[in-house]
């Protein structure tokens, strides 16, 4: 690897200004940076010495702890693939069909967002930020297993285009890019990220009676036919296995849905991992939830139907709460900024989900659009906050 | 009964290369140096000598037209042997070379008891013209203090929870009627009280726990515990139009000294400490003194920064540079002029980190293991991410992350309301040491108080 810094040290010079591809100065500063942390030091005055992290490091504890959803995720797919098409399978013939899915988007979502970051580092000239190494690996994690490899290119593209670049670059978006992406998709391409896309089936011919109904839609119809939730929930796919989406299966995540978020299980692994190195924010990840289960024990006690009368904790473990709580809500940039906020962001977006969830069916998952929503209001919530502070500050000045 | 404030937030920094409770006396420079840069706010500096001139200790040598009550005088007798000009000619070193036997100037002698009717007016002219003046620095924006002006309070911190801190109690073992005499006169310069911050994590101190005439506040804490700026947050805090003084316990034994024997005794024990120095200790030494003769075959490595206070606020100084006028420090600790192959995901049990990303383990052994930390900047300048981390470090009711930003937006009320009058660089040291986006978080505060002063 030596001779590769003496390439470096010999190619650097023209990058630098005035030389001949001073232009692409921060594509070359990126991967030079991925090798080796630079040699700088600190200036003469002030802070001598620096902490040992640094954005990439933060950044890579992030996506550490999305690792247990990849890999359950990449199972689930093909889990689901073989229980839909009725055929036993080997665990490397799972993941073999699971890899097969996931890993082409995931490529697909990095090489995409990447080459944005990479032009527009060299159009603004601003180095290529380190937060699109997240975004790159939670686009994947909230995308059907089924979805087309060019949609994925092209929200990619849309969310780091519009949703970050066009504000200035990372720590400037106001919307997570992730779930801009997701948004993207879900109002550009309605037909291919809803319905019967939940499952990959390929050339497959589906055992009889099986349904592609994730426990989203299971309420949905639930609440349209007036049977108890829990009476659709055991009908559904029982012809697969007789506890399909029994509590468990949905909290462990053995159910179909979007690549990463239907283990509720493998988010929480990650929120330990976030909260323990205390990259994400355990007052957000913990306010989501408690405003989802306050809400959904709101709804019980109105309970005009079946939607609203589902068991508040179910809400907890269908659909992409407890990934949206702790992957997309914890976001530091598009996040509340301030302690006190944080609680209220958090809340909001659980109580939010669930309304948009019950009231609004045409909307299956809430806590997509409850994050979006959030994003726009975390500024105000933490103007209100500093307001505060000072209000504070200036009571206790006589002048 | 004083009282005793607690503290959470903040990060103590153990770094390898304390010293140890002995003092080297006569290891002593052959030049000393006046540097303007150390004083903040000197914005038309006259010179009062020329090369050649031979200077007392307590001789003016400079002044400053907008605040030109308050000298800058020789801590030590000897000749001018260069002025030293940078840029625009600005004025960098004015460098004294000492005799054997330092002169002093003399200044009016008191008793102790002369100290009670002492008219406050003779007391300012006293100090500022001796040269001890510019240890009294105002809060807000941290600059020499104006002799015309009378402060609501005067703080003093008697001790400092920076990394590798002098021990106050043993350096001013011996100096309490100095330090005593000094409150009184500081005493007749306020209407206010004269506060003063005690370590309340250590037992009592002998030097300063007996101090009279004080309203005395422990506290107990992490760095910046012992930042003044902290305390005077946690017991009054400045406010729109309020104007306090500080003063360190070096500068109210040095007041003491003026008053009780007549002269400008810039007489100092430092910490010579960091992981590059083979003995640690502390040495007498004079204001300003070089540091060559303390560091000569006394440095592990020759790739070494040289800072002159602590490694979180400190000024880089060269190997034959000169003793900050307010520092009581000496660090020394490696130079990080390195590449690190993978730098920024191998996993390190050797990396210090307040926060415990993946692969940083320093969280484990909180406060046990020594640091060797150098001065690399582990990792590039990125855009403002991570929000929450300053607030871990700053105990005090401000927002640090959206005061930068009025900074850098120079937004002038926004910059008022969030509080930028309560803090200067030292305050805010810490969150320069945790960015993870490693912006120069002091040179921006500095920055925002150089906006409002001139506005």
């Amino acid at each position: 690897m030596r001779t590769q810094k003496t390439f470096f040290d010999k190619i650097k010079p023209q990058f630098q200004q005035g030389g001949k591809y001073e232009k692409f100065y921060y594509a070359l500063e990126a991967f030079e940076t991925f090798l080796y942390a630079p040699n700088s030091t600190t200036g003469t005055r002030g802070a001598q010495i620096r902490d040992g992290v640094d954005l990439k490091r933060m950044m890579m504890t992030v996506i550490l702890a999305m690792v247990p959803c990849l890999l359950f995720g990449i199972y689930n797919v093909g889990y689901q693939h073989f229980l839909a098409i009725g055929q036993e399978a080997t665990l490397m013939e799972i993941i073999g069909v699971g890899l097969y899915r996931v890993l082409p988007i995931v490529v697909v979502s990095y090489a995409s967002g990447l080459g944005v970051e990479f032009i527009f580092s060299i159009i603004r000239r601003h180095p290529v930020n380190e937060g699109f190494l997240v975004s790159g690996m939670l686009i994947p994690l909230i995308v059907p297993p089924t979805i087309p490899l060019w949609q994925v290119a092209l929200a990619t593209i849309f969310a780091v285009l519009i949703g970050k670049e066009v504000f200035g670059g990372t720590g400037m978006n106001i919307f997570n890019v992730a779930l801009t992406a997701r948004a993207f998709l879900y109002f550009a391409y309605p037909s291919e990220i809803s319905g019967e896309v939940w499952t990959y089936i390929g050339d497959n011919e589906v055992v009889n009676g099986y349904s592609g109904a994730t426990p989203l839609a299971a309420a949905v119809t639930a609440m349209n036919n007036g049977t108890p939730f829990t009476d659709v929930l055991a009908n559904t796919n029982s012809v697969l296995a007789a506890d399909y989406y029994s509590f468990a299966n949905m909290f462990f995540g053995f159910i179909p849905g979007s690549i990463g978020e239907t283990s509720t299980l493998m988010a929480l692994i990650g929120a330990f991992i976030l909260i323990a190195t205390g990259v994400g924010s355990w007052k957000i990840i913990f306010s989501v939830f408690a405003g989802a289960f306050i809400m959904g024990l709101g709804f019980n006690a109105i309970g005009v139907n079946e939607y609203m009368n589902m068991p508040a904790h179910y809400h907890l473990v269908i659909g992409g709460l407890a990934f949206g709580a702790v992957f997309m809500a914890t976001d530091p940039v598009t996040a509340s900024q301030t302690e006190r906020g944080k609680w209220i962001y958090g809340f909001l977006i659980g109580v939010f989900t669930v309304i948009i969830r019950v009231v609004n069916p045409a909307y299956p998952e809430g806590i997509m659009l409850a994050i979006l929503f959030m994003n726009v209001f975390a500024p105000l919530i933490d103007f209100y906050v500093i307001k505060a502070n000072k209000k504070r500050r200036l009571q206790r000045a006589t002048v | 009964m004083s009282r005793t404030i607690k503290l959470k937030k903040g990060f103590d920094i153990n770094l390898k290369g304390k010293a140890k409770t002995e003092v080297v006396e006569g290891v002593l420079p052959d030049t000393y140096a006046l540097k303007p840069d150390d004083f903040q706010g000197i914005n038309r500096p006259k010179l009062l000598v020329k090369e050649g001139d031979n200077v007392k200790a307590g001789t003016p040598m400079m002044y400053d037209k907008m605040n030109d009550k308050v000298m800058f005088c020789a801590p030590v007798s000897g000749e001018v042997v260069e002025i030293k000009r940078g840029e625009k000619r600005k004025i960098l070193e004015l460098k004294i070379l000492a005799d054997k036997e330092v002169e002093y100037e003399t200044f009016e002698k008191f008793s102790i008891s002369d100290l009670d009717s002492l008219d406050p007016e003779k007391a300012k002219e006293l100090i500022s013209k001796s040269g001890v003046w510019p240890n009294i620095v105002q809060r807000p924006f941290g600059t020499i203090a104006n002799p015309d002006e009378t402060p609501r309070s005067i703080h003093i911190s008697a001790f400092d929870s920076s990394p590798l801190a002098p021990d106050y109690d043993f350096i001013f073992k011996g100096d309490e009627d100095y330090f005593q005499a000094g409150i009184d006169v500081l005493n007749k310069l306020t209407d206010g009280k004269t506060h003063l911050g005690l370590d309340g994590r250590k037992e009592v101190s002998k030097v300063f726990a007996h101090a009279k005439n004080v309203e005395i506040t422990k506290f107990t804490g992490k760095h910046p515990i012992g930042n003044v700026g902290i305390q005077i947050h946690h017991t009054q805090p400045i406010n729109k139009g309020d104007m306090v003084w500080t003063v360190s316990p070096s500068g109210v034994v040095q007041i003491g000294k003026l008053f009780l024997e007549g002269k400008y005794d810039a007489t100092k024990i430092v910490a010579l400490a960091g992981s590059e120095v083979k003995n640690p200790q502390y040495y007498k030494t004079y204001n300003g003194a070089c540091v060559n003769k303390m560091l000569e075959n006394n440095m592990a490595s020759d790739q070494v920064r040289v800072v002159s206070g602590n490694v979180l606020s400190g000024t880089k100084i060269d190997k034959n540079g000169f003793l900050g006028f307010y520092d009581q420090l000496i660090s020394v600790i490696p130079e990080g002029d390195y590449y690190e192959m993978f730098g920024w995901i191998l996993p390190s049990f050797d990396k210090l980190s307040f926060q415990r990303a993946f692969g940083l383990f320093s969280w484990l052994n909180p406060g046990k293991k020594e640091y060797v930390v150098d001065s690399n900047t582990h990792g590039e300048k990125r855009a403002f991410v991570q929000s929450g981390v300053f607030e871990k470090v700053m105990p005090m009711d401000i927002y640090p992350t959206h005061l930068l930003k009025a900074i850098l937006a120079e937004d002038f009320d926004e910059m008022e309301a969030l509080g930028i009058y309560e803090v200067i660089e030292e305050d805010m040291a810490l969150c320069e040491f945790v960015d993870v986006s490693k912006h120069n978080v002091q040179s921006i505060l500095r920055d925002g108080l150089e906006l409002l002063r001139n506005s």
